[in-house]
């Protein structure tokens, strides 16, 4: 009956809005009908550790089920507030986390596009009177449908400074947020505005990982990279992650990565060495214990 | 006028349609979008058909995954031209092309004042003729 007489270009056609999605009474029926049960088993699957982390992104894919039964009895639902805070010593996982979390919100339902926009204080702040304005609000345009990632989110505010532009950034970020890591350092950036903790629903902490699940990530990163651990690598990677672990700077998984790109500098090496030999596929994907035992921390001797 | 029944002014797409929608503008910016183009918000006071380029609204809006934030930059024109006639553009930026590849008028002033034919009768009593805006007679600002 109201149905417009014109067609327009692009617009989707009525009839497909006619059809309502078959209403789901149980939680299993939500479930089926969406991607969630996917998405977290990807993530169960595909990240080590960081269970505060997968426990709160499971808190929220159940929130997103309840809300659709709660929409089938016509109970008003409000979308979530979503800001999130990651906080974390280095190499836990934060980034890793942010990037992948644009398309576990989108597969969940809670973002449009699901396009991550990953800026860091450059992309926000100007660098005259009236230039961080307009810088910030067309990255938040661009980042509209899908999520804003603001790495190293404490450099936005300088108070040493006081004439510094990131305070107008965070003003117009605060704006928006009402329709991230070195704890002591975000805290520092939390005082700059009292408003601003509040309106961030989410602070998560990444734990520093267990010895157990350094081992696990080396391992998987080296599978994604087609390598193998040789005989005795497996040991000698142990032995050293408890070395490093004692060291200063220890940055968690990005010193693990670094040890294992330095292991595979000195297995291409070690080929290297022997020209007239045919390498098989086995040799050539096949990290040694000798390749680890190299490292600069086995020639020290260790207090224990 | 019979090929014109709503009196309105008749540029870009959409124009002899009924208004769009805030919806069925988000459906054309998402169309846009997902063609590459880049969106921008003109505004003008002077509607004539030869005024083609209109005041910018901001800045084109280049790497949008999402019609929101050129709906955002529209609302924003709208409250500070509620009586302009402002337009969205898609600048389509593909080698070749490098063109506005869509136009459509989405504000408009409550009363359109429409356009008067001028006579100018030269040598040979050759008759000129030219088109100017009710409104564009006035100064900026008091036109519409």
């Amino acid at each position: 009956m109201n149905a417009p007489l014109y067609a327009i270009p692009g617009a989707p056609q009525p009839l497909a809005e006619t059809v309502a999605p078959p209403t789901a009474s149980t939680v299993a029926e939500v479930l089926a009908q969406s991607q969630v049960e996917d998405v977290l088993a990807s993530l169960e699957n595909s990240l080590i550790g960081l269970a505060p982390v997968k426990q709160r992104l499971r808190d929220i894919a159940a929130l997103l089920v309840i809300d659709r039964l709660r929409a089938a009895h016509g109970l008003a639902a409000q979308a979530p507030s979503l800001h999130m805070c990651f906080t974390g010593n280095p190499g836990t996982g934060k980034t890793t986390v942010a990037m992948r979390m644009a398309e576990i919100l989108h597969r969940l339902g809670y973002v449009r596009k699901g396009q991550l926009v990953a800026v860091t204080r450059d992309d926000l702040v100007g660098q005259y009177i009236g230039h961080t304005a307009p810088k910030t609000k067309e990255v938040l345009k661009k980042a509209m449908g899908g999520v804003l990632f603001i790495d190293e989110a404490y450099y936005l505010y300088r108070p040493e400074n006081e004439r510094d532009y990131g305070q107008e950034a965070i003003e117009i970020l605060l704006q928006v947020m009402e329709n991230q890591r070195y704890e002591d350092r975000m805290q520092t950036f939390f005082r700059c505005n009292p408003g601003f903790s509040s309106r961030i629903a989410h602070h998560l902490s990444f734990p520093d990982y267990a010895r157990p699940e350094l081992l696990g990530i080396a391992r998987q990163m080296l599978s994604s990279q087609h390598y193998q651990l040789g005989d005795g690598a497996d040991q000698a990677l142990q032995e050293y992650l408890q070395r490093r672990m004692a060291r200063p700077h220890f940055a968690n998984a990005r010193s693990v990565r670094n040890a294992l790109d330095r292991a595979r500098l000195r297995q291409a090496s070690r080929l290297f060495a022997d020209r007239d030999r045919v390498l098989t596929r086995e040799e050539l994907s096949t990290i040694s214990a000798a390749d680890i035992r190299a490292s600069r921390l086995f020639q020290e001797p260790t207090e224990a | 006028m019979m090929t014109n029944p709503t009196g309105k002014i008749t540029q870009g797409q959409f124009s002899f349609l009924p208004e769009l929608t805030d919806a069925e503008i988000a459906l054309q910016i998402d169309y846009g979008l997902k063609k590459g183009y880049a969106w921008s918000v003109e505004h003008t006071d002077d509607p004539h058909p030869r005024n083609t380029y209109w005041e910018m609204f901001g800045m084109p809006m280049f790497d949008l995954h999402d019609a929101a934030g050129v709906l955002a930059e529209l609302k924003g024109c709208r409250d500070t031209f509620p009586r302009h006639y402002i337009r969205l553009m898609a600048f389509d930026n593909t080698r070749g092309i490098e063109s506005i590849a869509m136009s459509f008028i989405v504000n408009r002033p409550a009363t359109e004042q429409g356009f008067g034919m001028a006579r100018l009768e030269g040598a040979g009593r050759k008759l000129h003729y030219t088109i100017a805006g009710y409104g564009a007679q006035r100064p900026e600002g008091e036109r519409y």
